[in-house]
C-alpha cells in the first residue's frame, strides 16, 4: 500500500484509452465501475476533443455482483459492436473489474463479432502505469492485426534501402505520438517536414490519427521512427524482430539530437551521403536558436543552474539542450519514468549527477530546492512547486494541461522545436540586457526594491528563508514544509528519492540557521548585492560559514565566502 | 459493510397524474462516482483529512475531478492498493495502519480521518469499518477515525456527501434542545447569510452538518428539525430520523420560489407567523426577481435537456422552468428519491418527462432528435456536445457554486444564461453581426413576447451580476 496525493500517470487503462482515443475506426470495451468515466473529461477537456472518447465502458455496480456480471461485459461487446462498428476492438477492464476476474478479453473471442480482429488487454492495475498501458495496447494491437501478415522463420530481412531497386523514395512510419503525449500533434508536422527534406517520406503515423488498416500496413515502410519510446518502444523491437523493420531511435528534441536523428536515418536508410553532409553543415543556420544562444545578450545564461523533471524522453532531451546548447548547467535530472529509469540514470551520470526516480511530487519539490536552481523545466506539477518556491519555471512533459495543448504551432521536436524551447524556458529568466540595467540603475530613486520583472510576487527560494529574514505570510508558508519527516519515509517501495537528501536538508538548514546569524554590517553588505542574486549569495555565504565553523556573519566574511566560491 | 444503492421506493407507479411514466433504462452511465465529493468535503472541514483507500484509478480520478496541482499538499489522498496487499487482507490491514500512522505524524493537525471506501476496497472485502475501530482505539483522543464508502459500484457523484454525511451522525453529541440543523455543505459566504436570515426569524439555534470544523459535530436529538440544502441527503436524512430528529419536507433553496418556500417550511416548523416570514422574505424576494430578469430574457423559451450528474437536475429543472421560463425537454437524475424531491416533482409542469439512471448512447440519441438549445452535462460529455452545436452547462459548476438561496438566485440563472449569451456574441465571419438576435445561432421560441436583449444592454441591466463571485 502506498500513499499518493497526487500521481505523474493514470492507471494502465487509460493508456489503453489514449491509444484508442488517438486512432479512428477504434472502439475499447471497458469492463469498469461507473466512477471510471472520469476519464473522458481528460480528452475532451485537456484536448478539447470534439468527440467522445471511442470507449463503452460497462459501469457494473455492486448489485451486480451477485449476478452475471460477464453477461454484462457481452451485452456491452455486442452493444459497442452494433452502435459503432470498429474495424478493430479493444477489451479489457479496469482495476475494480481485475478483481472480480470476468476475463472481459477472452469472452469476447469467444463471441461471433463478424470477424473484426479483437485484442484481449490484459493490463495489470495494481503494479503498472499509464505509460506501459499505452505501449502494451499499442503493441498487442499492432500484433493482432500483423499476426497474419508474419514473414516465415528464416525468411531474409528486408533491405531498408530495397526503396532504391524498387524506384521509389524511402518511406518511414513514425510511432508513438498519441494524445495527451506533449505536443505529438506539432511534432508529427514538424518531423514530416523534416524527413520530407531529406527525401523521405511518412507511411503511417500512429497511433495518432491512424486506422486498424493503417497498421496492417506498416510492415511495408523502410523502417520505423520511434519518437516517443515511452508508447512506441515495445512495439518498434517488435517489428524489428518480426520483421526485420530497423528501428530509428534517435528522439529528435534539440539541434545535436535532430542532426543525430538525420544522420542515423541517413545511415539506416542509406540516403545520399551528400544529403547528411549537407544536414550537418546547416544545422546551425536551421534554427534561430544556435544563433541566439552565441549572440551576446546570451551571456547571462551562462551557468544558470537548471532542474529538469518529466518524463524520461522529454527530460533526457532537456538535459542535453540545456547542458551542450544553452550553457546552462544542469543541477538535477529525474523522471516518474520508471520503465525507461535507466536512460535517466545515465544522462544524469554524465553530467555528474544521480537521477531522482520518483513518482512522489513531494520528492521531486524538495529536491528542486535543495538543488537551488534557477530555473525549472518540468511537468505542470513542478511548474506549481517552482511558484511555491519562487522560481521561474517552463513545462516541458506530460501530463498534460489545457494549456500544453496551445493553439499555435508549438512543436518540440526538429528545427522549429529548438526554437520553441529557446523562448519558452529563456522568456522565464531575467533576460541580460534587463538584468544589466537593473544592476545599473537600481540606486536610482524610480527604482523599486524587490522588483521581480515578469515574475510576480512569488516569494523568495525555500533555502533563503533563515530565521533572520523577517517572513511574510508567504515565506512562512514555505517553511512549514520542511518541518514535517522526509517524504521518502512515507512512500513505501516505488520512489527511491535518489542521492539528493533532502531528508536531511530541512533540518539541516533550520541547525544552520539557529546557530548562525548575521552581524549588521554582513546584512547592509548583503543588501547592497542585486536582489535577484541576493538569495544565492546569502546561501552560499552561509553555507561557507557553516563550513568554516564561523557563527557570525560579517561583511568580510561575505566576502571571504565570495572569494571561495569564485575559485 | 456494503450499503445499497438508494433504490426509489414504488418505482414504476405514475409520479403524478399528468407526468409520463419515469424513463428508467440500464446502459452505460457517465458519471462520476462518490469519491469525487472528496473535493468539496475536504474544504468545508479544514481539519480533516480524506484517505481513500483504493486504486491508482481514485486517485487519478480525485485529482482529475478537482485539478488538485494547486495544492502544496492536498487534505486527500489514496492508499493505493499493490499486488501484495491483495495477495492476504492481514497484510492490507498492517499496511493501512503503518500509512495511517505516517500520515496523521506528517499532518498532526489533522483531527479526523475519513478512510473512504471505493470499488477495489469493497470488492476485495477490505473491511474499513474495523480498520477505522481499530485505529480510533489506538489514537483515542487525537484523531477521530470515520469510515464511508465513496465507491461507484455504490454511489453516484454526490452520494459521497450522503455517505459521509452519515457516517458522522451516530458521532453527534445527544440533545433534545429545540435547534435547525441544516445539513448539506454550503458555501460558507451562503451559510452565513442565510443562518442571519433564520435568526432574524426567530429561530435562535441554527447549526449545520458538516460542520466548519470536524471537532464541531452538532447535537442532535427530539428537538432537531432537519433542513435538508441539498436534495441528494437519502441516508443522512434517515439516519437523523432515527436519531429523533424530525425532517421538513421542502423544495431546494435554488432560486428565488424554492429558497424562499424551503426558509418558509422551515419557519412554518418553528411555529413561527406566515406574516412574520413575509416581512422578512418579500423584499428579499422582489430583489432575487429583478436579478433573475435579464437572464430570464435570454432563457425564457429556450428549450433544456438535463443529463443526470449531480442529482440536483429536479431542483434546477424547477427553479429554471418555473422562474426563467425555460422549456424542460427531459430531465434526468441518476436516481429517485421520491420522499425527498417531492415537493420538487409537485411543482414541475405538466407533461415533464423525468428519467432516472441512464443508457448515455440512447439518451444522446434523443439528445439530437431534440436539439434542446440547452444541455446540462458533465465534462466529459460537454465539448462533444458543444462541436455538434448543442450549448451545454457543466453540472460539476454547480456543487462548487454559491447558488443556494434567494440572493444567488440571479447568479443561478446567469451561469445558465451564459453559454446562449456567449453564442450569441461569438462571430467568425467577415460581416460584422448587424442584429445580435438574428446572429445567434438558437432561434428565437416562437411566440416569445420578450425581444432579446444584447450583450450590452445586459450587462447594463444588472451591473452586480456575479459581483458576489
Amino acid at each position: 500500500m502506498e500513499l499518493t496525493l497526487w500521481t505523474y500517470e493514470g492507471p494502465p487503462h487509460v493508456g489503453a484509452m489514449r491509444i484508442a482515443t488517438s486512432m479512428e475506426g477504434l472502439h475499447y470495451v471497458l469492463h469498469a465501475p461507473q466512477g471510471d468515466t472520469y476519464a473522458d473529461l481528460l480528452f475532451t477537456m485537456i484536448e478539447r476533443r470534439d468527440r467522445r472518447p471511442p470507449v463503452t465502458y460497462t459501469t457494473f455496480q455492486a448489485r451486480d455482483l451477485g449476478g452475471d456480471t460477464a453477461e454484462l461485459v457481452k451485452r456491452s461487446v455486442q452493444a459497442a459492436v452494433d452502435r459503432f462498428q470498429p474495424e478493430a476492438l479493444l477489451v479489457g477492464e479496469s482495476c475494480t473489474a481485475e478483481l472480480i476476474q470476468d476475463q472481459p478479453g477472452s469472452l469476447a473471442n469467444t463471441m461471433d463479432l463478424g470477424g473484426i480482429p479483437v485484442v484481449n488487454l490484459e493490463l495489470p492495475a495494481y503494479s503498472k502505469k499509464e505509460n506501459w498501458g499505452a505501449a502494451e495496447t499499442f503493441y498487442q494491437l499492432v500484433r493482432t492485426l500483423l499476426k497474419n501478415d508474419m514473414p516465415e522463420p528464416g525468411a531474409p530481412k528486408p533491405s531498408p534501402s530495397r526503396w532504391r531497386e524498387q524506384g521509389r523514395r524511402p518511406r518511414v512510419n513514425l510511432l508513438g505520438p498519441s494524445l495527451l503525449g506533449f505536443r505529438c500533434r506539432d511534432d508529427v508536422l514538424e518531423v514530416t517536414r523534416l524527413l520530407a527534406e531529406q527525401g523521405v517520406d511518412v507511411a503511417v503515423v500512429a497511433p495518432l490519427g491512424a486506422r486498424p488498416a493503417d497498421l496492417i500496413r506498416l510492415p511495408q515502410a523502410d523502417a520505423n521512427v520511434c519518437l516517443y519510446p515511452e508508447v512506441a518502444g515495445s512495439v518498434c523491437s517488435w517489428l524489428e524482430r518480426q520483421f526485420g523493420m530497423p528501428t530509428i531511435r534517435t528522439v529528435p528534441i534539440g539541434i545535436g539530437a535532430t542532426l543525430d536523428f538525420l544522420l542515423e536515418l541517413g545511415r539506416v536508410l542509406d540516403l545520399d551521403p551528400e544529403l547528411s553532409e549537407r544536414a550537418a553543415q546547416q544545422a546551425e543556420q536551421r534554427s534561430r536558436l544556435p544563433w541566439y544562444s552565441r549572440s551576446i545578450d546570451s551571456t547571462y545564461l551562462t551557468g544558470k543552474r537548471v532542474f529538469i523533471f518529466g518524463d524520461a524522453t522529454h527530460a533526457i532531451a532537456a538535459a542535453r539542450i540545456a547542458s551542450q546548447e544553452l550553457g546552462f548547467k544542469v543541477v538535477g535530472l529525474g523522471s516518474y519514468s520508471r520503465e525507461q529509469a535507466r536512460e535517466v540514470r545515465a544522462a544524469a551520470k554524465d553530467l555528474g549527477l544521480e537521477a531522482l526516480i520518483s513518482d512522489d511530487y513531494l520528492a521531486v519539490e524538495k529536491a528542486m530546492a535543495a538543488a537551488a536552481p534557477e530555473l525549472v523545466l518540468g511537468t505542470q506539477m513542478e511548474r506549481h512547486s517552482a511558484k511555491r518556491l519562487g522560481l521561474p519555471c517552463a513545462v516541458i512533459s506530460s501530463p498534460l494541461h489545457v494549456q500544453d495543448v496551445p493553439a499555435r504551432f508549438s512543436p518540440q521536436m526538429g528545427w522549429e522545436g529548438a526554437n520553441v524551447m529557446f523562448d519558452t524556458w529563456v522568456h522565464p529568466l531575467m533576460m541580460g540586457l534587463e538584468e544589466h540595467l537593473i544592476g545599473m540603475f537600481r540606486h536610482d530613486f524610480e527604482f523599486v526594491e524587490g522588483h521581480r520583472s515578469h515574475l510576480g510576487e512569488a516569494p523568495k527560494p525555500l533555502a533563503t528563508n533563515s530565521a533572520t529574514v523577517g517572513s511574510s505570510a508567504a515565506a512562512t508558508a514555505l517553511l512549514e514544509a520542511p518541518t514535517a519527516p522526509a517524504t521518502s519515509d512515507i512512500s513505501i517501495g516505488d520512489s527511491s528519492i535518489g542521492d539528493i537528501s533532502i531528508g536531511d536538508m530541512g533540518l539541516a538548514d533550520s541547525a544552520m540557521a539557529a546557530v548562525l546569524s548575521w552581524t549588521a554590517d554582513g546584512e547592509a553588505g548583503l543588501a547592497r548585492i542585486p536582489f535577484f542574486v541576493r538569495g544565492k549569495v546569502r546561501r552560499n555565504t552561509e553555507t561557507y560559514a557553516k563550513d568554516q565553523g564561523i557563527t557570525a556573519i560579517t561583511e568580510e566574511v561575505l566576502y571571504d565566502a565570495k572569494a571561495h566560491f569564485s575559485r | 459493510m456494503v450499503q445499497k444503492m438508494v433504490e426509489s421506493p414504488g418505482s414504476g407507479t405514475a409520479l403524478r397524474d399528468d407526468l409520463p411514466p419515469l424513463l428508467k433504462q440500464s446502459g452505460q452511465r457517465e458519471v462520476f462516482c462518490g469519491l469525487t465529493s472528496i473535493v468539496w468535503l475536504h474544504r468545508r472541514m479544514p481539519d480533516a483529512f480524506f484517505l481513500v483507500v483504493g486504486s491508482r484509478t481514485c486517485a487519478h480520478l480525485v485529482q482529475s475531478a478537482a485539478g488538485v496541482m494547486i495544492f502544496a499538499e492536498p487534505r486527500f489522498g489514496t492508499a493505493i492498493l499493490g499486488e501484495r496487499d491483495l495477495a492476504g487482507l492481514a497484510d492490507a490491514n498492517a499496511e493501512l495502519d503503518r500509512l495511517v500512522n505516517d500520515l496523521l505524524e506528517r499532518r498532526p493537525e489533522i483531527r479526523t480521518l475519513f478512510l473512504v471506501g471505493s470499488c477495489p476496497s469493497e470488492v476485495i472485502k477490505l473491511d474499513l469499518a474495523k480498520a477505522a475501530e481499530r485505529i480510533n482505539r489506538r489514537l483515542a483522543g487525537q484523531v477521530m477515525v470515520v469510515n464511508y464508502s465513496g465507491s461507484g459500484i455504490e454511489t453516484t457523484f454526490t452520494q459521497g456527501e450522503d455517505q459521509a454525511l452519515t457516517a458522522l451522525v451516530p458521532l453527534l453529541p445527544a440533545s433534545d434542545a429545540p435547534q435547525l440543523l441544516l445539513v448539506g455543505t454550503l458555501a460558507d459566504m451562503v451559510e452565513d447569510r442565510l443562518i442571519g436570515l433564520f435568526q432574524r426569524l426567530g429561530i435562535e439555534v441554527v447549526r449545520s452538518l458538516p460542520p466548519r470544523r470536524s471537532t464541531e459535530l452538532p447535537p442532535v436529538g427530539r428537538g432537531t428539525k432537519v433542513l435538508l440544502a441539498q436534495p441528494f441527503l437519502s441516508a443522512t436524512a434517515r439516519a437523523l430520523q432515527a436519531r429523533g430528529a424530525e425532517l421538513i419536507s421542502a423544495p431546494y433553496p435554488l432560486g428565488v420560489e424554492g429558497s424562499r418556500a424551503w426558509m418558509a417550511a422551515a419557519a412554518a416548523a418553528f411555529g413561527i407567523a406566515d406574516a412574520q416570514v413575509a416581512a422578512l422574505l418579500d423584499p428579499l424576494v422582489e430583489r432575487g426577481r429583478r436579478a433573475i430578469a435579464p437572464h430570464r430574457q435570454i432563457l425564457r423559451g429556450r428549450r433544456l435537456f438535463l443529463l443526470p450528474d449531480s442529482q440536483l437536475e429536479l431542483s434546477l429543472a424547477r427553479f429554471l422552468q418555473r422562474e426563467c421560463g425555460m422549456e424542460l425537454v427531459e430531465v434526468g437524475t441518476p436516481y429517485l428519491d421520491r420522499q425527498l424531491l417531492g415537493a420538487e416533482i409537485e411543482l414541475l409542469p405538466s407533461g415533464t418527462q423525468i428519467s432516472e439512471g441512464q443508457d448515455v448512447e440512447l439518451q444522446l440519441e434523443r439528445v439530437r432528435a431534440a436539439k434542446p438549445d440547452l444541455v446540462l452535462c458533465g465534462l466529459g460529455l460537454a465539448n462533444p456536445l458543444e462541436a455538434e452545436g448543442i450549448a451545454t452547462k457543466w453540472s460539476i459548476e454547480l456543487v462548487f457554486s454559491p447558488i443556494h438561496g434567494i440572493d444567488q438566485a440571479g447568479d443561478l440563472a446567469e451561469l445558465f444564461a451564459r453559454p446562449l449569451q456567449r453564442r450569441s456574441l461569438l462571430h467568425f465571419g467577415t460581416e460584422p453581426a448587424v442584429n445580435p438576435a438574428a446572429a445567434s445561432p438558437v432561434p428565437m421560441a416562437a411566440g416569445a413576447a420578450e425581444p432579446f436583449a444584447t450583450a450590452n444592454s445586459l450587462a447594463m441591466a444588472n451591473p452586480t451580476a456575479g459581483a458576489a463571485r
